[in-house]
């Protein structure tokens, strides 16, 4: 045994367990997420409970199991819980998601087992899923159409059916809504800062405001004319209501415009599942969150984060690119080159937050405030670039992510082996000729590379967003079909600020958890195989390069 | 470099033919425009380092004061009660003792003139000032009646120009306050009033001193206001008062005689007590003057010689009692003291004319400097501290004052201080809070201390693992599994933080409270599970082991790891049952008296830990692997072992590369803000321990920037906290990087 140990086999075992160690918590870390975010959108089964306290109170429940653990009954003990007879050393206790808020309070409850006389799965049990109050759990029982109670054998195809018409409805209201009327709110909002503007110059003479009363009074026509649309409209969808017997056993009238979807989770079989399962997905990446942003989708914080990428990807890369040019084709040795150097190691490793700070000062105060101050001074006090939005956002990211293009691209150039670029200055070829001609067009994966790998870093990335551009509920995005169409100055919606604004700063973060999951592994997801497709360009990269050098 | 390409000097030669001109053009623009570019990225860093420097700046910055106007008054106007101006600084008043008021336009105009009515027979004997932002002054009667006055200023926009005008109100209203019963005079007293109460501590006919407080309800038949009276004579007061003072929420009064100050409570007007007799009596000096700093806790005492000494109430074994606090030295012969109205700043003038301005928290001299105001009678600030008012030489001098950020100063922000209100001396920060009268107390060691803390609970957890791993990768593994393994670690380095910080906050926080034995289980079960594993090995048949793929052995041990882990959280429930009465968080709170937070320092270690395990695990393996083979060769044909060449051959070659992946580890843990964010309670407190939580620099800017006002002191303070992140994170990058370029050029001698 000593002499074992004195052989030093038992450190590399060691260190052996540091690696695995290390494998399983990534590993382990990846399929948590997965597993969490994915079974979210899974249809649980729904139970109906028999329950009955210690003091003989009989009671029925009807929810999902949420989460089970088991508690040291000594525990439950101190802390009060009564037992009818005397439990075990472990009790078995269940989170169960009721839903009904607006009935039970809390939507959700723990259960002990020892409570539990009996559990069943009853097919005629719904979910209900609404746009207020979260789910309702219960059994429909029947459909009422305009005021006219419909005495049916099959509920569930006819409330599929009424659903499917108020939810169409539903859905032309909401376009109404934000489609023609935001387009006039808007037009109002730019009539009022072209009026200002005219008062500012000195140049708002009475033929003038006339103009404007005239444009106003036809937008505020029009305004009145879709608002009488949207109301019809909305009268129309709360038409029909449905009639449920929920756990206390009352008959509730739930109306049919806040009711999104209907789901006999008990009736599905696998396959209908699984279908389930893709339209949750779909749905969680297309619709608009609700709630805030506890339930619904992420659309927004999709379209924010693609967005604001994009627009950062734009500015880095060239900066990058010439960059690293400069650094590995024109630099010369010297401190010069060798403070860039150290530049571009401290620019990698200056922490996220300061460029927050640095962005929110110097580009929203600063730079904001003086394009207000220059080109929009009707708006003036309130800001148009002078307060966080999505440019200084991408601004802020662009300097973050510099050196990951420059390091990648500089990479992608010392591979390019020299004798090619000999070979075309022999030819005749211009310093400035071979670097567009062979040397770009050969460092191009490498460039890609890097604008990937900046991509990736930029998406996850959310403290300095925080400062200088992200918000909770982004009211419109920053593209739209009102002039001028792409909107720099606005706000927008972010994924990683997403996880942190519902897992830590929403009032429910228990029903808030499994979206927080899903949009987690959305992220990841995304993230990784960024990062995998990076990697795989820079392998086959070095393989071809490898080659030629031979 | 080995692949740069120089440009032949004869490249302009090689440009012959039609279109050399442009081409050469072209060829030179780039270069130009490349160079540029490079040097944007140097330009960048220097750009916010500046930039941030240019915020940070002013908070630095002493203040600056100049003289704006100087107004002659009547020289035979009575002395000076109070002087002060309006908001805009557009009308100065001086209130003298005699109770006139008289108000000057900057420009030498006077605005108005108010003196007092008083009935026929009756005149001013004795007058008082109240704390500056109150702007009130009573005038004490030879009748044994007392007049109250306030300095106000209305504000309206005929025609949208803005007029301030000027005005005395009497609040006494209609009514005669009789003070004195007796209808004696009042010949030196005191006052803090509320709306419905007076209090009011006189010198009597008789040189005793008497408390009355009177109390106005309104008759709600008349809606006149009905005075009651209630008083009684201060008990052992001193019979020479030289000076007095009450404070206005009328719970205290002093008086001064010689170098002793006499403290009486107040509260109950019937029986006021003597609390506590401070001895200012200092070698060789005398007691000069006193006066209350802003919020009417402090007390400032000047000397003959130049000293100005803060005492205010502390929190002891025998109560709250008056203690010395700091003191301020040389500043002259005082004549005149006068504070702010919000802040706790002040002001001394000399009577050879030097204005000195002063920060009691931070204890800055903000500026000393000599003025024409020699012989000052009385001094007194504007509402927004943005002027000083002086009356000296029969003028009134009007400064405008530049002093913005005084609470700031460099022991304030990394010394213990003793804030008013707090028993010792301390390191707070608490930069807002509901109240009015808050003084934001800006230390940034509880969060320099909070970063370390994270910082090395991070590295507790993350060097050992990611060493041993980088060494076994590099070392020890197949290159088949080792491009696997090596990817798929440093993958983990693109992971988002606020994923890592979610987990953390919500799913890793609430397991590790709820499973803690289970964890300790953990700490010893895995080292011994890897130990004992291996033993096993070594003790296995040799036929078995080479049944087993050879590539694979490395992850052998990931399935008993696995195990172990889920064998641990298993038990931990039965071990808390036994050990810890079935509720381990009760336990440490009550058994050990430890603090436990469900988010603390453990929490975050592991969380950041796993963020920075790839930066290291990465840098360190490259340097191990990259240590020149034929140096372990050697050392393995010598007759090492494989373990004793590693320790003693490549370790050491690598042992820089080592250091600087832990430097930039290290540098990572310092500047992460979304973990530390979502997995601690971020309360800014200073306690090593494991169950206890932090605020760390980063966390404390994402938290408080988007809510400071642009250009305030807090605002600015929070940009010196990233600048101190840019400068840590700034050396241990730039030691890092000399560090590998040197190990480089080592490698390559080799």
């Amino acid at each position: 045994m000593g002499k074992w140990f004195k052989s030093g086999s038992p450190w590399i075992w060691m260190t052996g367990g540091a690696v695995s160690l290390s494998l399983i918590a990534v590993l382990g870390l990846l399929l948590l997420i997965a597993w969490r975010g994915l079974s979210f959108f899974w249809p649980a089964d729904i139970y109906e409970w028999k329950l009955r306290d210690a003091k003989g109170v009989e009671s029925t429940l009807i929810g999902e199991i949420y989460d089970r653990e088991q508690v040291p009954s000594e525990r439950l003990i101190t802390a009060g819980v009564e037992f009818a007879e005397p439990p075990g050393e472990f009790v078995t206790r269940y989170l169960v998601k009721t839903g009904n808020r607006e009935f039970v309070g809390l939507d959700f409850r723990w259960v002990l087992e020892t409570d539990i006389v009996s559990r069943s799965t009853p097919e005629g049990i719904a979910l209900i899923e609404r746009s207020k109050n979260g789910n309702f759990y219960g059994y429909p029982v029947a459909v009422i159409e305009n005021g006219k109670r419909l005495e049916l054998s099959d509920v569930q195809h006819s409330l599929e059916e009424h659903i499917e018409r108020a939810v169409d409805i539903g859905d032309k209201a909401t376009t109404l809504q934000k489609r023609d009327i935001g387009a006039i709110n808007h037009e109002l909002e730019r009539l009022r800062l072209k009026e200002r503007r005219a008062e500012l110059d000195g140049e708002l003479t009475d033929s003038k405001k006339h103009e404007f009363e005239a444009a106003r009074a036809k937008l505020q026509a029009d305004y009145l004319v879709l608002e009488k649309e949207l109301f019809s409209l909305r009268d129309d969808a709360g038409r029909d209501s449905v009639i449920v017997r929920d756990m206390r056993g009352e008959e509730v009238q739930l109306k049919l415009d806040s009711v999104l979807d209907v789901t006999y989770a008990n009736r599905l079989d696998f396959i209908g599942k699984i279908g389930h399962w893709f339209g949750g997905v779909a749905n969680f990446i297309s619709a608009d969150p609700r709630e805030a942003n506890t339930e619904g989708g992420v659309f927004p914080a999709i379209f924010g984060t693609v967005f604001m990428v994009l627009l950062m990807a734009i500015i880095v890369t060239p900066f990058g690119v010439i960059a690293a040019i400069y650094l590995h084709e024109y630099a010369k040795k010297g401190p010069l080159t060798k403070m860039i150097r150290i530049a571009v190691i401290n620019l990698a490793g200056v922490p996220s937050i300061v460029y927050g700070v640095f962005g929110l000062g110097f580009f929203v105060y600063m730079l904001g405030g003086s394009i207000d101050q220059l080109f929009y001074p009707e708006a003036l006090p309130s800001p148009t670039f002078g307060s966080p939005g999505v440019i200084w956002s991408a601004l802020t990211l662009a300097i973050l992510t510099l050196p990951v293009v420059i390091v990648s691209t500089e990479e992608g150039l010392s591979r390019i082996p020299s004798a090619v670029r000999q070979g075309s200055l022999a030819l005749g070829a211009t310093k400035a000729e071979t670097l567009w001609r062979i040397v770009i067009p050969m460092a191009s994966p490498a460039i890609m590379t890097g604008l990937i790998l900046a991509v990736a870093r930029a998406a996850g990335e959310v403290a300095p967003l925080m400062l200088v551009g992200v918000v909770k509920l982004a009211p419109t995005l920053p593209v739209d079909m009102n002039f001028p169409f792409v909107h720099l100055d606005r706000k927008f919606m972010h994924l990683g600020f997403h996880i942190y604004d519902v897992g830590f700063q929403s009032p429910n973060v228990e029903a808030a958890r499994p979206l927080v999951y899903a949009t987690s592994f959305l992220l990841v997801s995304v993230i990784v195989a960024l990062n995998l497709t990076a990697i795989s360009v820079r392998n086959h990269l070095r393989e071809k390069y490898r080659s030629l050098e031979h | 470099m080995d692949t740069q390409v120089t440009t032949p000097d004869s490249a302009a030669s090689i440009l012959a033919g039609k279109g050399s001109g442009r081409r050469s053009f072209k060829d030179k623009a780039t270069a130009v425009g490349v160079t540029v570019g490079g040097i944007m990225v140097f330009v960048a860093l220097l750009l916010i380092f500046f930039y941030l420097l240019y915020v940070v700046k002013p908070i630095f910055d002493g203040a600056s004061v100049s003289e704006r106007a100087a107004v002659a008054y009547d020289a035979a106007s009575a002395p000076a009660l109070m002087v002060g101006s309006d908001e805009q600084n557009e009308l100065m008043f001086r209130v003298g003792s005699d109770g006139k008021v008289q108000f000057f336009r900057p420009n030498g105009e006077l605005a108005d003139e108010f003196v007092p009515a008083l009935p026929a027979g009756v005149t001013v004997v004795s007058a008082s000032a109240s704390v500056p932002h109150e702007q009130t002054y009573a005038l004490g009667l030879s009748n044994g009646e007392l007049e109250l006055y306030r300095v106000e200023f209305g504000v309206t926009y005929p025609g949208n120009v803005r007029t301030i005008t000027p005005k005395v109100r009497n609040l006494n209203g209609d009514s005669r306050l009789l003070v004195n019963e007796s209808g004696e005079p009042i010949n030196a007293f005191t006052f803090g009033r509320s709306n419905n109460e007076l209090s009011v501590a006189f010198k009597g006919a008789d040189g005793k001193w008497q408390l009355t407080k009177l109390e106005g309800v309104e008759n709600l038949l008349t809606e006149e206001i009905e005075w009651s009276r209630s008083g009684a004579l201060l008990p052992d007061a001193p019979s020479n008062v030289q000076e007095q003072l009450m404070t206005p929420d009328q719970r205290q009064l002093m008086l001064r005689s010689g170098n002793k100050i006499f403290v009486y409570n107040i509260r109950n007007a019937e029986e006021p007590s003597l609390l506590q007799v401070i001895d200012a009596g200092r070698a060789k000096r005398q007691l000069n003057d006193f006066s209350l700093l802003a919020g009417a806790s402090s007390l400032l005492l000047s000397y003959d010689n130049g000293d100005v000494v803060q005492y205010f109430q502390v929190n002891g074994d025998k109560g709250r009692l008056y203690r010395e606090i700091r003191d301020f030295k040389g500043l002259g012969h005082i004549e005149a003291i006068g504070t702010e109205f919000y802040r706790k700043s002040f002001a001394t003038v000399t009577d050879d004319g030097r204005l000195t301005l002063l920060y009691t928290t931070s204890e800055r001299e903000l500026l000393s400097e000599q003025f024409d105001i020699a012989k000052p009678q009385a001094l007194g600030f504007s509402p927004r501290s943005n002027a000083l008012v002086v009356d000296a030489g029969h003028k009134l001098h009007l400064f405008a004052v530049e002093n913005d950020h005084p609470e700031v100063s460099w022991s304030a922000l990394w010394h213990k201080v003793w804030y008013e209100g707090y028993p010792e001396p301390q390191f707070v920060w608490q930069s807002t809070s509901g109240s009015d009268d808050f003084e934001a107390k800006l230390s940034l060691m509880p969060l320099a201390f909070g970063t370390m803390k994270a910082a090395l609970y991070a590295m507790l957890f993350a060097v050992p693992l990611s060493i041993a791993g980088a060494i076994y990768t590099a070392y020890f593994m197949s290159p088949k599994v080792r491009s696997v393994v090596k990817p798929t670690i440093e993958i983990m380095e693109a992971l988002p933080t606020v994923i890592l910080g979610f987990l953390a906050g919500l799913w890793l926080a609430p397991l590790i409270e709820e499973h803690l034995p289970g964890i300790l289980v953990m700490l010893i079960l895995l080292p011994a599970s890897i130990l004992l594993s291996a033993y096993g090995w070594s003790k296995l048949p040799l036929e078995w082991k080479q049944r087993l793929p050879e590539t694979y052995q490395e992850l052998m041990l990931v399935p008993v790891l696995c195990l172990v882990g889920y064998a641990s959280f298993a038990i931990s429930p039965s071990i808390e049952v036994m050990f810890f009465h079935g509720d381990t968080r009760q336990f440490i709170t009550n058994e050990l008296g430890i603090t436990f937070d469900q988010r603390n320092a453990l929490v975050v270690g592991i969380a950041m830990g796993f963020a920075v395990i790839p930066t290291i695990f990465s840098i360190a393996e490259d340097a191990i692997f990259s240590v020149p083979r034929h140096l372990s060769n050697g050392s393995l044909a010598l007759g090492a072992t494989q373990w004793q060449t590693l320790t003693r051959v490549v370790l050491l070659t690598a042992s820089p590369g080592i250091f600087s992946a832990i430097m930039m580890g290290l540098g990572r843990a310092v500047g992460e803000t979304m973990i530390v964010l979502m997995a601690t309670g971020n309360t800014a407190i200073m306690e090593w321990s494991v169950f206890e939580g932090m605020r760390t620099l980063a966390a404390n800017i994402a938290v408080e920037m988007p809510e400071s006002a642009i250009g305030s002191s807090h605002y600015r303070v929070l940009f010196l906290a990233a600048f101190v992140l840019f400068i840590f994170t700034f050396i241990f990058n730039t030691v890092a990087e000399v560090v590998r370029q040197r190990l480089r050029e080592r490698y390559s001698s080799l």
